[in-house]
C-alpha cells in the first residue's frame, strides 16, 4: 500500500517535470510566420489593398516581405493605418526597406523590397541602400 | 514648391505691391521625436518673430508634442536679422526657462558660451554668412509632432511617467500626432527634416519622409541636429542623403543657424 502510495507520488512529480518539459518544448516550437509575397501578387494589388494585406499580416504576428516593395507614399499610408490599430497588443510596426531607385530614363521609380513586422517581434538593427540586417524574436 | 516668377523694374514692383500679396510658405518641421523640432522652432521664433514666445516645451519624453503647432507670420531677412543672429543665437537658450531638463545660462555650457568656443563665436561664423544672404522669406513654420512606426504604452514608464493611464492616454494622444504630422503633409509647401545627428540616419522613417516629399515635389532642407554633442556624426547623414541640402546644426546652441537660415531661403524662397 505504502509502496503504491509512493509510487503514485513519483508518477505525479514525473508527469509535472513532463509537464514543465512539455512547456519548454512549446516555448522553443513558438514558430514565426514569415509571408513572402512575390513582386507578381504585390503589382496585382492595388495601393490600398496591398496596405490592408500587410497590415492584416502584421497585426496576425507575421513578417510580410514584399518583393518590389511599397512605395514611399505606400509606407505612410500604412504607418497612418498602423497608427489607428495601436492598443495594448499592437503597439505598432518596424518597417525596413531599401530606398527606390531611379527608374527608365530617370522618370519612374523602382521601388525593391520591404520587409514589415510586428513592433514587438522584429527589431531593425542596422540598415545601408542595399542591405538590412534585423532581428526577429519571439514576444 | 513656392517658385514666384522674379519680377524687376519699378512698375512690375508697384503691381506686385498694390494688387499682388506676398504669400507665406507654409514650412512643416518634421523628423523622429527627440530630434529637436520643438527646440528648433522656438529658435526660428526667437531669432525673427518674439523673443518670449514658445510653441511648445522641449523634453526628454518622446511625443512630448502631440498637437502640429503653426506659428505664422515670420520673415527671415537676411540682411536685416544679422544682429539677432548675433544677440538670439547666443545669449539666449530656444527652452522655456521653465524647462528643468535644459541649461538656460549659456556661461555654464562651453558649447553656447562664444567666448569659449570659437567655432559659435558671431565675430567669424555668423557674421560672415549672415552678410552674404540678402533675400527674405516670408513663412509660417509648422511644429509638428516625432513621427514614428510603433508606439508602446510602456516606454513613457521608463521617463518616470508612472501612472499606467496616464502613460497610455499619452500614448493614444501620440499615435494621433503621428496621424495628424501625417495629414500636415498635404497642406505645406516645404520640409525642415530634422534628424539626430547622433543617430543611425537610415531610419525608415526618414527615408519614407524623404520619398514622400520627393515624390510631391516639395523641397527638403535636411538639418543634421545636436552638433553641439560629441557623438554627432553630421557626415554620415550627408552621405546617406547626397541629394539634400544637409546642413550641420545645434538648434540649443545656436551653431551654425546662419547657414542653416541661408539655406532655408534658397531652399523655399
Amino acid at each position: 500500500m505504502k509502496r503504491s502510495e509512493e509510487g503514485e507520488e513519483e508518477r505525479e512529480e514525473g508527469g509535472e517535470e513532463r509537464e514543465e518539459g512539455g512547456e519548454e518544448r512549446e516555448k522553443r516550437n513558438m514558430n514565426i510566420k514569415m509571408d513572402l509575397i512575390s513582386e507578381d501578387k504585390v503589382n496585382s494589388m492595388g495601393s490600398m489593398e496591398k496596405i490592408r494585406f500587410v497590415l492584416d499580416g502584421v497585426k496576425s504576428g507575421n513578417i510580410v516581405v514584399l518583393e518590389g516593395g511599397l512605395t514611399s507614399e505606400e509606407q505612410m499610408k500604412l504607418i497612418e493605418l498602423a497608427m489607428l490599430e495601436v492598443d495594448e497588443d499592437f503597439t505598432g510596426i518596424e518597417m525596413s526597406g531599401y530606398p527606390s531607385k531611379k527608374g527608365f530614363f530617370n522618370l519612374r521609380k523602382k521601388t525593391r523590397l520591404t520587409v514589415v513586422g510586428p513592433a514587438k517581434t522584429m527589431h531593425t538593427i542596422k540598415k545601408g541602400k542595399d542591405w538590412i540586417s534585423a532581428v526577429i524574436s519571439e514576444i | 514648391m513656392v517658385r514666384r516668377r522674379r519680377t524687376s523694374g519699378i512698375l512690375a514692383w508697384l503691381l506686385e505691391a498694390l494688387f499682388f500679396k506676398k504669400r507665406s510658405v507654409k514650412i512643416g518641421i518634421y523628423g523622429p521625436p527627440n530630434a529637436g523640432k520643438t527646440t528648433l522652432t522656438n529658435r526660428i521664433i526667437h531669432t525673427f518673430a518674439d523673443e518670449e514666445e514658445d510653441v511648445g516645451t522641449a523634453s526628454e519624453i518622446p511625443h512630448e508634442t502631440r498637437r502640429a503647432v503653426r506659428r505664422g507670420g515670420i520673415l527671415i531677412d537676411l540682411k536685416q536679422n544679422l544682429k539677432q543672429f548675433q544677440r538670439t543665437n547666443f545669449n539666449s537658450n530656444p527652452q522655456p526657462l521653465s524647462d528643468p531638463t535644459r541649461n538656460g545660462d549659456p556661461t555654464r555650457n562651453p558649447s553656447t558660451n562664444p567666448s569659449t568656443n570659437p567655432s559659435t563665436n558671431p565675430s567669424t561664423t555668423n557674421a560672415k554668412s549672415g552678410r552674404k544672404g540678402r533675400a527674405k522669406l516670408k513663412l509660417d513654420v509648422v511644429d509638428t509632432p516625432g513621427l514614428a512606426t510603433k508606439i508602446d504604452f510602456h516606454d513613457f514608464l521608463a521617463y518616470g511617467l508612472r501612472e499606467e493611464e496616464a502613460t497610455k492616454q499619452r500614448a493614444k494622444e501620440a499615435t494621433e500626432g503621428v496621424i495628424e504630422a501625417i495629414k500636415w503633409l498635404d497642406d505645406i509647401d516645404g520640409v525642415i527634416l530634422l534628424m539626430d545627428a547622433t543617430q543611425d540616419p537610415y531610419t525608415q522613417t526618414n527615408v519614407v519622409i524623404i520619398g514622400n516629399m520627393e515624390a510631391r515635389g516639395i523641397p527638403v532642407v535636411i538639418a543634421a541636429n545636436k552638433i553641439d554633442l560629441s557623438s554627432a556624426a553630421p557626415q554620415k547623414i550627408k552621405k546617406a542623403f547626397p541629394q539634400h541640402f544637409v546642413i550641420p546644426i545645434s538648434a540649443l546652441t545656436g551653431e551654425n543657424m546662419p547657414e542653416f537660415y541661408a539655406a532655408m531661403v534658397r531652399r523655399f524662397r
